[in-house]
């Protein structure tokens, strides 16, 4: 067996953002877009951690201020899509169009 | 020495007078109205008579030496504030008073300025009787007589200015009484407008005479002129008596300005009596006989108003050949009467003059209010050509004016013929033989006079009744308050001639001996100029009497006989329809005569512009309208060039507002905006996940230059 090294968290990481990334880009369901970027989050939260077990507590501290931080976006994220939705009657991204020329 | 110490009196009585019709003179009754203003001139009158015999009195005490008496200081303060450099350097005061001079000169014009006013104020009572506005004509009346008493008794320049004026003023109102008809109100201003001009004439001579000599007063110029400091034909002396001779031209009727006189007659005929007869037009006279010192200094000034007032007296003379209106015929005897005052004066025969004044004054005031009688017989018909056959029915009018006639035309012995006759003769005994055209035109002018005089009585008062019925049947003598001043003249006209009997005819002249102290030595100057003529002034040493006196005396009453007997031939029996034998003879001549030699016209061309000399207006109204049409014309057109000015550059302003600033520069970079923004907001598509792409490109970019550096 391969002994798992911080490389392995790193790519486990980078994979998770692709992934969100690709979510947030092709998703049509804007509570869909919204787990991505959840994802991209927890993505970095995953990358902090590992190198905080080479370089100290900081990498911790700082996740523990990005979940913060997220926690607040998906609050603020979902309060503004339960208000579109009330204008619009659709969770389709597509249809955010009004500020199109 | 009462009467002479409270002088000033004298031309205050009727100041009272017309100060007491000014207040309440509306609501007197005419008999108050009477009483009082004609009280006051007779107590004038007889005033002056005291004044004037304690005047001899206090003459032969001081040498002949005027009297004066100074009130206050009028003008100048005596405090060097107004002191100036004459001509010579020496340093005056301009100083007017309110003084009083007497001599013998004005103890004359006293007498007979109040005595003929006197009687001209009773005679206006009758007059005046059934006329609206008594009261007003009292007041001035009364206002006149201070006025002239006040030129009279003047003793500067200055003082008599102020009585100068008056008396215009008072003609003025006079003539114009009856202002509600135009053509009183309209000579009314021809006589102060033509006034006015000799006036700034007078004006000019008297500033001339305060910075030559240095002082205004009578006396002090005078001496001045006598004291040998000024050579004769002095040229400030010439400029300022000929000054002097304008204002005397203007107020005495003289040519070029006697054209007001005859329009005078519009006013009631005791004011033609009394102003523009005996008193007023006699200022003039008086002024230049009181400056004779200054006029015996510029021989060139003496030789003008001997010919001005020749020609007057012969041009009148001959426009009042023709006229039909009685007053008008004898106000151009008027003004032919004072040119021969002039011209006596300007050959130096200034006591010969004051001679003419005072007898002139008597007979022509008696054949004024003679022509006012017969005017009032007739209900107010004026014309001679609808008269006749009045001797009869208006006795003592005619007796009177037959009286004042006689003496006129120089009939020996009325007054006229001494007093006329000694101008004639000592125009001719002057040095150059040049004077004795003046004689002949004097001598001419005593012909027409006596014409136009006899014609005048035989178209009025005899021939056929030429009058319409309802006015032959009213015909009544005057009233005696009426008579009795026509009485009066006339015994004037008749013996007043006796005080200035000639020595020629062995009488003792008395009346240049009364003004020697005044004339003596202008006379004496005359004689040391050059001139051995014999001049008359008081002093008469013995002098042989030559034939040519003789002669003279003769040839003047054949020529006085000789144009009354051509008035008789042709006028006595005058009926409806007579013809003037000038007409007959030559009818362009009357015509001529008749219309005045169009002098009124010509001045109408020329000085007044009220006709147009063809497309050209000249004179004042020229001078308005040409003002008028510069104001209009170029004054308005550049005003309202300005106006169009501002509003074609307000119009650029816009233009440049709206093209440029608004087009340019503020929509421009409107435009510009619109026109970039059409593709930029391309850029926009709205779609959530287009943006978040870009981003993350953005993301990549920036990892890929941190990697790849």
């Amino acid at each position: 067996m391969v002994p798992i090294t911080t490389f392995h968290y790193l790519v486990t990481a980078a994979a998770l953002f692709v992934l969100g990334i690709i979510g947030v880009l092709t998703r049509r369901n804007v509570v869909i877009i919204l787990m991505s970027i959840e994802l991209i989050l927890n993505a970095v939260n995953l990358n902090l951690v590992a190198f905080s077990r080479l370089y100290g507590l900081h990498g911790q501290v700082f996740a523990i201020f990005v979940i913060t931080d997220a926690a607040a976006e998906a609050a603020v994220g979902l309060g503004i899509l339960i208000a579109f939705f009330r204008n619009k009657e659709t969770v389709n991204v597509d249809e955010v169009d009004l500020l199109k020329w | 020495m009462f009467f002479l110490e409270h002088i000033w009196l004298i031309p205050l009585l009727p100041a009272f007078g017309a100060a007491m019709m000014f207040f309440v003179g509306r609501k007197l009754q005419k008999r108050t109205v009477s009483a009082v203003c004609v009280g006051v001139i007779v107590i004038a009158f007889v005033f002056s008579c005291l004044t004037v015999l304690q005047y001899n009195a206090y003459a032969d005490a001081h040498n002949h030496a005027p009297f004066e008496k100074i009130i206050y200081t009028w003008l100048g303060s005596g405090t060097g504030n107004l002191t100036y450099l004459t001509q010579h350097g020496t340093p005056a005061e301009f100083k007017a008073e309110a003084g009083f001079l007497l001599d013998p000169l004005n103890a004359i014009w006293l007498l007979f300025v109040t005595g003929v006013g006197m009687l001209i104020h009773i005679y206006s009572i009758g007059y005046m009787a059934h006329e609206g506005g008594y009261y007003r004509f009292f007041g001035y009346l009364n206002l006149f007589m201070f006025s002239m008493l006040t030129l009279i008794l003047a003793n500067n320049y200055a003082m008599l200015f102020v009585g100068w004026e008056g008396v215009g003023l008072c003609s003025y109102l006079l003539i114009g009484f009856y202002f509600h008809r135009k053509s009183a109100s309209d000579a009314a201003n021809k006589a102060f407008i033509v006034n006015r001009i000799g006036d700034a004439g007078f004006l000019l001579g008297l500033f001339t005479i305060a910075w030559y000599f240095g002082s205004i007063r009578f006396t002090s110029v005078t001496a001045l002129a006598r004291s040998g400091q000024f050579s004769v034909g002095d040229p400030i002396i010439t400029a300022a008596t000929l000054l002097f001779f304008v204002g005397a031209c203007g107020k005495s009727a003289q040519i070029p300005l006697y054209i007001w006189l005859p329009d005078a007659m519009e006013g009631p005929t005791p004011v033609s009596a009394l102003i523009h007869a005996a008193t007023m037009v006699t200022a003039g006279v008086y002024m230049v006989a009181r400056s004779n010192a200054l006029f015996v200094l510029a021989p060139t000034s003496m030789k003008t108003v001997a010919i001005i007032g020749a020609v007057t007296a012969v041009f009148a003379a001959s426009i009042g050949l023709v006229q039909n209106d009685i007053k008008r015929v004898l106000a151009y005897s008027t003004v032919s009467q004072l040119g021969y005052m002039f011209l006596a004066l300007g050959v130096g025969a200034f006591a010969a003059g004051v001679f003419h004044v005072f007898t002139h004054a008597f007979f022509k005031a008696l054949l004024f209010l003679g022509a006012g009688s017969v005017i009032h017989a007739m209900s107010g018909e004026q014309d001679m050509q609808n008269m006749g056959d009045l001797h009869r029915r208006i006795p003592i009018t005619h007796g009177t004016m037959f009286a004042a006639t006689l003496a006129i035309s120089g009939i020996f012995p009325f007054a006229g013929f001494v007093s006329k006759d000694a101008i004639l003769w000592e125009a001719w005994s002057k040095d150059t033989s040049a004077y004795h055209l003046l004689w002949i035109i004097g001598w001419f002018t005593a012909f027409m006079t006596a014409f136009y005089m006899f014609r005048l009585m035989y178209l009025t008062f005899h021939g056929k009744p030429r009058m319409s019925h309802d006015v032959e049947h009213h015909i009544h003598e005057s009233p005696k308050s009426m008579t009795m001043p026509l009485v009066v003249l006339a015994f004037f006209s008749i013996f007043a001639g006796f005080l200035g009997w000639p020595h020629s005819l062995k009488g003792s002249d008395r009346f240049s001996e009364y003004l020697s102290p005044v004339f003596a030595p202008a006379s004496q100057a005359l004689e040391e100029g050059g001139r051995p003529g014999k001049v008359a002034a008081g002093i008469r040493e013995e002098e042989h009497t030559s034939n040519a006196e003789y002669l003279l005396m003769f040839l003047s009453l054949g020529v006085a006989f000789g144009g009354w007997g051509l008035a008789w031939r042709a006028y006595r029996h005058a009926d409806k329809g007579y013809r003037e034998p000038i007409a007959v003879a030559a009818p362009p001549f009357y015509k001529v005569l008749y219309n005045k030699y169009f002098v009124d016209e010509g001045y109408d061309y020329l000085f007044t512009g009220r006709r147009k000399l063809g497309p050209v207006r000249l004179g004042v109204m020229g001078l308005g309208e040409a003002s008028a049409a510069f104001d209009t014309k170029i004054i308005d057109g550049t005003v309202n060039g300005a106006g169009w000015m501002t509003r074609f550059v307000g119009t650029l302003s816009r233009l440049w507002d709206t093209w440029v600033i608004d087009g340019i520069l503020v929509n421009g970079p409107a435009i510009l905006a619109r026109l970039v923004s059409y593709p930029v907001r391309l850029v926009q598509w709205g779609l959530v996940q287009w943006y978040a792409l870009v981003m993350i490109v953005g993301l990549l970019g920036f990892v890929v230059y941190y990697v790849a550096k």
